[in-house]
């Protein structure tokens, strides 16, 4: 017999392991409860073992992984010892997921409304009218404008924000006590996941759905949550309401994490007189596309005439929502997509095509990718990969290279024995260690960090970015930081612009910027991201959701 | 131990087989492979001949071992010869593009439109049948597979960002095709390198079997099988040893480039 109690789903000492490898836990101890209708948030980085303890919960964690203890037991029946054919009537019907891409989660091949058909085929005997009601119902719900005419479309013909809507959609349909998502908005700009997940909590406060929500961004989901899981390294290391965690927070692990939430660096000033390192003059950039054989090239502009300075000394900060041309404008003024128009000038001499001022421009500007991992060479050792970007400073003696490779090395914090190993050897924050060295190794007048930190974790996030900063001050490169996450920007940037469009809509010092922007966009902009605050023994929000929303306030 | 665990060694026990018997037949046979002998022919296996003999008393064994060392030579240069191009334009097909690619292309799907054994048999008639016609036609034959696949994988290998960097420190597009496309895809090349040497072992018996491959009297499995073809009631093991030969060959290769395919495409990587 099982006790009957009021908790929607209890999970009770959860233990997740490999099924060859006993030795190993994925997940440790992990016990919670939630109540119907409670907004629960499960925060951890990468590897914590939150992406498997959400699955659990409907028994779709993957084949390797197994139950090797405990329970979860859902309305009073144990999930774990639930037969397959019972589990899948329950999936979908009482409990639903949201994906993180919802690229993937959707099927390419089937339109809409037949995937959203489906899960009313299996788990009701709706007819095809009233399927069809519920359908369309649902996607206004979601806020799909002109459901009917869209039943139709294929997946690939929505936005990204439009897809995980329908995936929300999917999911809420059977109206299910629970809805697990797993990191819904990461793939999603600051404004579009801000629209996502307050359409995700008023529709299921307004089912009395549960929902836990998965996710390593912490404020975010502090933002939405009442109560809070922080797991690290497979356990549950602290929980509790989302207030009260945050603004005294118990664990060593929610401390750092909330520790390495960026602050604002100190004001600094640059004089206007001299020529600036780099400065763009009307840059513009074309896409060309030849949709047949004799068809007219169709042209897009990517970019509408960009004017920029950049100091010397001076980081300016590029921030913009993914199709704002801001990566666009990296690669071009790096010189990795042709300019169809406007000048780029390098100490103030226009650079042509392959003339003495651009090598020496190709040399001085370096770039650090998002990526650490495709940044580099999987077959070069870190010592390979480093002295290649020296492969030009001719007036290096070998002694003097390997010289200036060990110090690179050490400057970014790792040491002679990293020199011999290949990049998968490395975690990802020495990855983009190793990216960082490699850009300026060669004392380049010039990096662009091209969302050089999005791919990180938080703790890891903050030690590079600190890194950088000490780089910057030490080697007094100018540098252009492209990003789409404000609060990076904050610690770093002397200079914000912003771009919307393919052009640049707001540019000022940064706490002009921060304090008082121009832009009704920069200040959608900022409202959307969610910010800690920091105070003596933890941190406040700036601001919790349903509660004094400064842009909303101020709209009125 | 796992069925595909075995398999490899199954593949690598036959392909050593018939690696030895070519290195074998390289300095020794038990007879003259081309001597005539009218008295001995058609003799059925036994003591003095462990294979028996053929229509003109020449040993079996002797021309097998010989065959095989044909084999391994034919095959083995073809194979080298449509890497090496292929490599060589594949990568400039996918890393420039623009004009260079097109043309490339151009002349890839015209040969890609015909069957490779069709290809090889026109170019044989044109270059006539001979050793080297021989691998120059079946090399030929299998350069556009080559191509096709490096120009996929240079392709998305020139996307990446550890290009780029390499872009960015100034390097010309010479040292950026040499040191970091060629080496990132030499995996899928190792892998239908492996799969392609058992498929022209197989056309290339195919072309002697019709006649056009290396010429008589220099024995290969695909002519003496073709040889053996009158006399098959009266001495099967004329086509018996020589069609063995063959399939265990092919088996083992295969078998074997199914483990190589495992080993270098990180996707089937602890399936």
């Amino acid at each position: 017999m099982t006790k009957m109690t009021d908790m929607l789903l209890e999970v009770k000492d959860l233990e997740l392991g490999l099924v060859h490898d006993e030795s190993n836990l994925i997940v440790r101890q992990a016990s919670f409860d939630l109540r119907p209708g409670e907004v629960l948030g499960l925060v951890g980085e990468s590897g914590s073992g939150k992406t498997m303890l959400g699955r659990s919960i409907i028994g779709l964690q993957p084949g390797a992984i197994t139950p090797r203890g405990g329970d979860i037991v859902f309305r009073g029946r144990s999930i774990l010892k639930m037969s397959a054919r019972n589990l899948r009537r329950l999936r979908g019907s009482e409990i639903g997921m949201v994906f993180q891409e919802p690229m993937t989660s959707l099927n390419p091949s089937m339109t809409i409304g037949r995937q959203l058909e489906e899960p009313l085929r299996q788990h009701t005997r709706l007819d095809t009218a009233r399927r069809r009601a519920r359908i369309l119902d649902i996607m206004e719900r979601v806020g799909i404008p002109e459901p009917g005419d869209r039943l139709d479309d294929y997946p690939h013909e929505f936005s990204g924000g439009m897809r995980q809507r329908i995936m929300l959609a999917s999911a809420m349909l059977l109206k299910p006590a629970l809805l697990i998502a797993d990191e819904p908005t990461t793939a999603l700009d600051a404004l579009v996941q801000r629209d996502v997940l307050e359409l995700m909590i008023e529709l299921t406060r307004q089912e009395g759905t549960a929902l836990i929500l998965i996710s390593h961004d912490l404020p975010m989901i502090a933002r939405y949550c009442e109560r809070l899981l922080v797991m690290r390294d497979g356990e549950i290391v602290e929980s509790g309401r989302a207030d009260d965690l945050l603004a005294a927070p118990q664990h060593d692990y929610t401390r750092r994490l909330l520790q390495a939430m960026p602050e604002r660096g100190p004001v600094r000033s640059f004089d206007d007189s001299t020529t600036p390192v780099v400065e763009l003059r009307g840059l513009e950039v074309e896409y060309r596309s030849r949709t047949g054989f004799l068809a007219r090239t169709s042209r897009k502009k990517a970019l509408h005439g960009i004017d920029l300075r950049i100091r010397r000394g001076e980081v300016v900060a590029l921030v913009g929502a993914s199709g704002s041309g801001k990566t666009t404008l990296g690669r071009a003024v790096a010189g990795l997509i042709p300019a169809s128009g406007g000048d780029i000038l390098f100490r103030g001499l226009p650079i042509g095509k392959h003339d003495a001022n651009w090598m020496d421009y190709r040399l001085n500007c370096q770039m650090i990718f998002q990526d650490p991992f495709g940044s580099l060479d999987p077959r070069f050792t870190i010592r390979r990969l480093l002295a290649e970007a020296l492969y030009y400073q001719r007036n290096l003696d070998s002694a003097e290279r390997d010289d200036r490779i060990r110090a690179a090395v050490r400057e970014v914090g790792l040491e002679d024995a990293h020199l011999d190993r290949l990049p998968h050897e490395l975690s990802g924050g020495q990855r983009q260690r190793i990216a960082i060295a490699r850009a300026v190794i060669g004392r380049p007048d010039f990096v662009i960090a091209d969302e050089a930190v999005s791919a990180l974790d938080v703790t890891v996030r903050a030690q590079i970015l600190e890194l950088l900063s000490e780089l910057q001050r030490q080697h007094g490169f100018s540098c252009l930081f492209i990003t789409h996450d404000l609060s990076v920007v904050e610690q770093l940037a002397d200079r914000v612009v912003v771009m919307r469009d393919g052009a640049i809509i707001e540019e000022g010092p940064r706490d002009t910027v921060f304090d008082r922007p121009q832009s009704g966009y920069t200040r959608a902009l900022l409202a959307a991201i969610p910010k800690l605050e920091r105070t003596a023994t933890g941190a406040v929000l700036n601001w919790r959701f349903g509660a004094n929303d400064p842009l909303r306030e101020g709209a009125q | 131990m796992s069925i595909h665990g075995t398999n490899r060694y199954l593949g690598g026990f036959l392909i050593g087989c018939f690696l030895i018997a070519a290195l074998v037949g390289l300095f020794w046979t038990p007879y003259d492979p081309l001597a005539i002998s009218l008295g001995g022919k058609l003799l059925p296996p036994g003591g003095q001949h462990w294979l028996g003999t053929d229509e003109y008393g020449r040993d079996v064994l002797s021309r097998l071992l010989l065959g095989a060392r044909s084999s391994v030579s034919i095959s083995l240069l073809t194979v080298t010869f449509a890497v090496f191009f292929g490599l060589i334009l594949g990568t400039l097909s996918g890393y420039a593009r623009g004009w260079i690619d097109r043309v490339i292309m151009l002349l890839t799907d015209t040969l890609l439109a015909f069957p490779s054994i069709l290809l090889a048999l026109a170019l044989l008639s044109i270059l006539g049948a001979n050793m080297f016609g021989v691998i120059l036609a079946l090399g030929l034959a299998y350069l556009p597979t080559v191509i096709r696949v490096v120009r996929g994988a240079v392709m998305s290998l020139r996307e990446r960002e550890f290009i780029e960097a390499s872009r960015l420190m100034g390097h010309p597009a010479f040292y950026i095709m040499r040191c970091h496309i060629v080496p990132n895809c030499l995996a899928p090349i190792i892998v239908i390198a492996t799969s392609m040497f058992g498929s022209v072992l197989l056309t290339e018996s195919a072309l002697s079997f019709l006649g056009l491959g290396v010429p008589p009297p220099a024995p290969t499995w695909g002519n003496m099988l073709a040889s053996a073809r009158p006399y098959m009631d009266r001495a099967a093991w004329l086509g018996v040893f020589p069609g063995l030969c063959i399939s265990l060959t092919l088996l083992g290769i295969n078998l074997f480039g199914d483990y190589v395919r495992d080993r270098f495409d990180p996707r089937m990587r602890g399936l």
